[in-house]
């Protein structure tokens, strides 16, 4: 399959953002997934949510592994750089990349089997070390290019699309994100844009480690009855605790809630979220009761959702390596090297 | 208790002998070996030290040799003509490795059976555990000063002038006036005893030259982290191994020095320990994709980890460099011993059509200067660089050139596309070849907001970027890599030639850590009536020279410390040559090669060839 151009048309109609730009300008290519695949919900909701925060697409720096999840950077944001690397590998050259310029939005995409499976080492040193990043799973619980495998994530007595259940244990990545530091770690379904596209949002405008989970059903290999990655499933047990709405400077807070219904929570950068609760007095602030949490509804067989665990003012990588505030790429030999004087005198201690 | 000093005629030298220290690991001797042997440097004699240890942290053997050479010779040379018998696991090999005449220094605080003992060597006994035991009541006191007491001993025996250690202490312990005190009285009671019971001196003797001129003692893996700092490294990403923990350990300690800004404390530099070799060239592929300049430095076993990547970095044309310290393998080998074992597996690396361009660096000298050069020609070629140092270069203190830096340098950051040049039409094709050299043009993500961005992919792909899997954009694009790899032979460190002294239709040609073994056993061969051109090989690709130089000889010996001969099997899959003029003159037991062992097989190679001639003459 070759690269399809897009034709750019433009509808006089298009509302550009903040900075000029329309919808179109955060688009990619045309997709070459199956119809209705959920991964093109989500790159949908990636354009929007980044159309609506007016960010300059050339910013964004997209990484993936490989996979059909990994595929879709292609898909949006057509005006940055992308980088398909390697399976499972994702996290690292994200990680080098946002060591070399802090200035940039790092996005990673990645899937259950590139995080899960061949990647679980690197998904979770990049969650220890706090990079500065938005990290999305687009989960659907099997290998796609290889014809339906079961991945990782996979529940225990799922059933692949010949009737084969699955023996071994899921993993669940947002409990071990959660586990290992991320300092922003939520779930969605793509069938949620609702809340899929806010919590897009508050992780892109999250300064540290940020983790989504996202649901994303297989078309192909696991949309069938006896899987719990299917539409259906996830739709009948989705528990969402709460709704997001990520409050910039030009929207206005005018809902009125029913007392203690609505958390407002101020992100370092200075981005309101407004929470609106849904599971009674769910607290996003503790690592151990969304632990507890997730335990004890995934053993009642419900998905949870929503933002499950923010630290609004998290430490990052950088912040722990006290890297200079000019990004590294943009050092030059004043600024680098020590010079002659500096060898010579090294010399005379070398004697 | 002392015991009879036997009445051998021991060696006579000065200037040209090895002494060996047998201790056991962990005991503290490791820095009074040091100084002992920077001892000798400040006299002015040339001297090269190694470290031989196990993998352990405490307990097992180890030793630290010195051959000092008037000379100049650094190679290793078998054989010990002073032993330091410390260690009584080994004491057995230890007092076989004595040269007959030579000499034994030793604990005799316990008696040693007659048995265990030879009479055609000197034995020095001294009751260094009785001493220390009499002067120190803290343990670890006595053991940390009986080194420093022996090193005394040692110095008065060997003539070494008591005032150059004193120095060493004083600068070793630099304003702790309590330690340097402490550690010159055990020095003095170590020269004091031998002065008083002792023959002192005894016929091997250092005696203050000037052969050491200007040179520095520094390891090879400090002088390539500076080397990286000096050639403008930003990202180092990294998992420890032995033998290159230490680079990056330079690395550090030369950003920390040189690279902090002194009012905020902002650091020009990040340095991250991963999770495994995977992840640390990851991070510097994603790294050095993103305009910086990274490194990570590894041994063999990271090397085979990382495999998967360099095809990447290859095939999506991203800058790398890798520091690969190697040492014996396969598998976990001996991680403690040297060997030039990784050369094909560097150079093909990756699955797939696969090169790489190597670097050999031979001493300190040259991990400096090919530490940042190396930078500049991943950068300019946009491809991984991979510097092989090994064991033997990394993580001994060498004698060598002075560093030296020209402060006109600029780094050479390779074809990369400005914000200006786009905005101004230039066209972009990240992987067309405007110059016809194959290298194309990159532009760091963020430049310019509509245009120049691209999708960097493992997968096969068009000039532009765009996947596709037709096959004529495949192999357009792979013979541009060859093109590339062909520009890349014209611009890494030529090879270095000395010529014999008459015409000679024997060659040999070495790299890396065996150049001091090498041109020692030309001089030993020379002396013999055989003659050698050398060629030193710096660089993978080869460039047209090195091919001249083969086809200007009959025979050309290829010099390797490995089994397989990896160097020449690169020499005849790349230029084409007759295996047959490329006798494999080898070294793999895990020591580094002496000039004895090469000159050795050599002449028994030219004997044959002698023969040969005469037959084919007859």
């Amino acid at each position: 399959m070759s690269f399809l151009p897009k034709p750019k048309l433009h509808h006089p109609g298009l509302l550009p953002n903040a900075l000029g730009y329309t919808r179109r300008d955060y688009e990619g290519a045309i997709s070459t997934l199956c119809a209705g695949c959920g991964h093109d919900s989500i790159s949908a909701a990636i354009v929007h949510a980044c159309f609506q925060m007016d960010l300059p697409p050339h910013r964004i720096a997209k990484l993936s592994g490989i996979g059909c999840s990994s595929k879709t950077p292609t898909y949006f944001l057509g005006s940055s750089h992308g980088f398909n690397s390697v399976h499972g590998r994702m996290p690292s050259v994200l990680t080098g990349a946002n060591l070399a310029n802090r200035d940039l939005i790092y996005l990673g995409v990645s899937g259950d089997g590139d995080s899960a499976s061949i990647g679980l080492g690197q998904f979770a040193h990049s969650m220890r070390r706090g990079v500065n990043m938005v990290y999305i799973v687009e989960n659907n619980g099997v290998y796609g290019l290889t014809k339906g495998q079961f991945s990782a994530t996979a529940d225990k007595g799922a059933k692949s699309k010949r009737g084969v259940a699955n023996n071994d244990e899921a993993i669940d990545l947002v409990s071990m994100a959660i586990q290992l530091g991320a300092s922003f770690v939520g779930r969605s379904f793509s069938g949620d844009k609702a809340q899929l596209i806010p919590l897009i949002q508050a992780a892109l405008a999250h300064p540290g480690a940020a983790f989504i989970d996202c649901i994303s059903p297989c078309v192909t290999f696991n949309n069938h009855q006896g899987s719990t990655k299917s539409f259906d499933y996830v739709r009948e047990h989705n528990e969402a605790v709460n709704m997001l709405d990520v409050i910039t400077g030009r929207d206005e807070i005018t809902v009125d809630y029913a007392p203690g219904a609505v958390e407002i929570v101020e992100q370092h950068d200075g981005s309101l979220l407004r929470l609106r609760k849904l599971a009674g007095d769910y607290d996003v602030g503790s690592r151990a009761e969304a632990l507890n949490f997730l335990q004890h509804h995934h053993a009642k067989g419900e998905i949870v959702t929503g933002l499950l665990y923010l630290d609004p003012e998290p430490e990052e990588m950088h912040g722990y390596l006290k890297t200079a505030a000019t990004p590294l790429n943009a050092l030059d030999e004043t600024d680098l090297c020590p010079g002659s004087a500096a060898l010579e005198a090294l010399n005379a201690t070398l004697r | 208790m002392l015991q009879v000093v036997k009445p051998v005629d021991g060696l006579v030298s000065v200037n040209d002998f090895v002494v060996k220290f047998a201790n056991v690991n962990g005991s503290g001797s490791a820095s009074a070996n040091q100084m002992f042997g920077k001892a000798i440097l400040r006299m002015g004699v040339p001297a090269a030290t190694r470290n031989i240890f196990p993998s352990n942290i405490q307990g097992l053997p180890t030793w630290y040799e010195i051959r000092v050479s008037e000379a100049g010779y650094l190679g290793a040379r078998a054989g010990t003509d002073f032993m330091v018998a410390m260690n009584p696991q080994t004491w057995d090999q230890d007092i076989a490795s004595i040269l007959p005449g030579g000499y034994l220094f030793y604990d005799s605080s316990r008696v040693v059976p007659e048995s265990r003992l030879r009479n055609d060597i000197v034995i020095i006994g001294m009751p260094l555990t009785e001493l220390c035991n009499r002067v120190y009541t803290d343990p670890r006191q006595r053991q940390l000063f009986k080194n420093i007491i022996y090193v005394g001993a040692i110095a008065a025996l060997l003539d070494i002038e008591i005032e150059v250690l004193e120095t060493l202490i004083a600068e070793q312990f630099k304003a702790k006036e309590k330690l340097i005190s402490a550690n010159i009285q055990a020095l003095h009671m170590g020269r004091d005893y031998a002065q008083t019971n002792l023959q002192c001196p005894i016929g091997l003797r250092v005696r203050r030259s000037n052969a050491v001129g200007d040179r520095i003692a520094i390891e090879g893996n400090a002088a390539a982290g500076l080397g990286a700092v000096y050639g403008g490294a930003t990202v180092a990403a990294w998992y420890p191994i032995t033998p290159s923990t230490s680079l990056v350990e330079g690395f550090q300690k030369y950003c920390t020095r040189f690279r902090v800004d002194k009012q905020t404390g902002a650091h020009n530099f990040a340095i991250v320990q991963a999770e495994d070799e995977l992840s640390s060239i990851g991070m510097v592929i994603g790294a050095s994709w993103n305009g910086a300049r990274a490194f990570t430095a590894t041994s063999g076993p990271g090397i085979s980890l990382m495999q998967e990547f360099f095809g990447l970095a290859y095939f999506a044309e991203i800058p790398a460099v890798i520091f690969d310290v190697q040492r014996a393998g396969p598998s976990t080998g001996m991680p403690t011993r040297t060997q030039q074992c990784d050369v094909l597996a560097c150079a093909y690396a990756s699955h797939g059509d696969t090169k790489h361009v190597l670097l050999f660096p031979e001493d300190p000298y040259e991990c400096f200067t090919f530490g940042a050069q190396a930078f500049d020609l991943a950068e300019r070629l946009q491809t991984p660089v991979f510097v092989l140092l090994d064991l033997d270069i990394g993580m001994n203190e060498r004698l060598t050139r002075p560093l030296v830096w020209d402060d006109s340098k600029k780094m050479d950051r390779g074809k990369v596309m400005t914000a200006q040049e786009l905005e101004a039409g230039k066209e972009f094709g990240r992987y067309l070849d405007a110059d016809g050299d194959g290298i194309t043009y990159r532009t760091y993500p963020g430049t310019h907001p509509t245009r120049g961005s691209f999708f960097t992919r493992g997968t096969s792909k068009d000039r532009y970027a765009r996947y596709t899997e037709a096959g004529a954009a495949y192999e357009d694009n792979m013979q541009r890599l060859l093109r590339k790899f062909a520009t890349a032979a014209t611009l890494v460190p030529a090879p270095e030639v000395r010529p014999a002294s008459r015409p000679t239709k024997l060659g040999a040609i070495y790299y890396g850590s065996t150049t001091p073994a090498m041109l020692e056993a030309a001089d030993l061969l020379a002396a013999e009536g055989i003659e050698l051109d050398l060629m030193r090989v710096r660089a993978f690709p080869f460039s047209d020279v090195v091919n001249g130089f083969i086809e200007a000889h009959e025979k050309v010996f290829v010099v390797e410390q490995n089994r397989d001969a990896q160097l020449r099997t690169l020499l005849v899959n790349e230029l084409e040559i007759d295996p047959a003029r490329l006798p494999k003159i080898l070294h793999y037991d895990g020591s580094p090669v002496t000039a004895r062992q090469i000159a050795g097989k050599i002449k028994g190679h030219a004997a044959l060839t002698a023969r040969s001639f005469e037959r084919s003459a007859s």
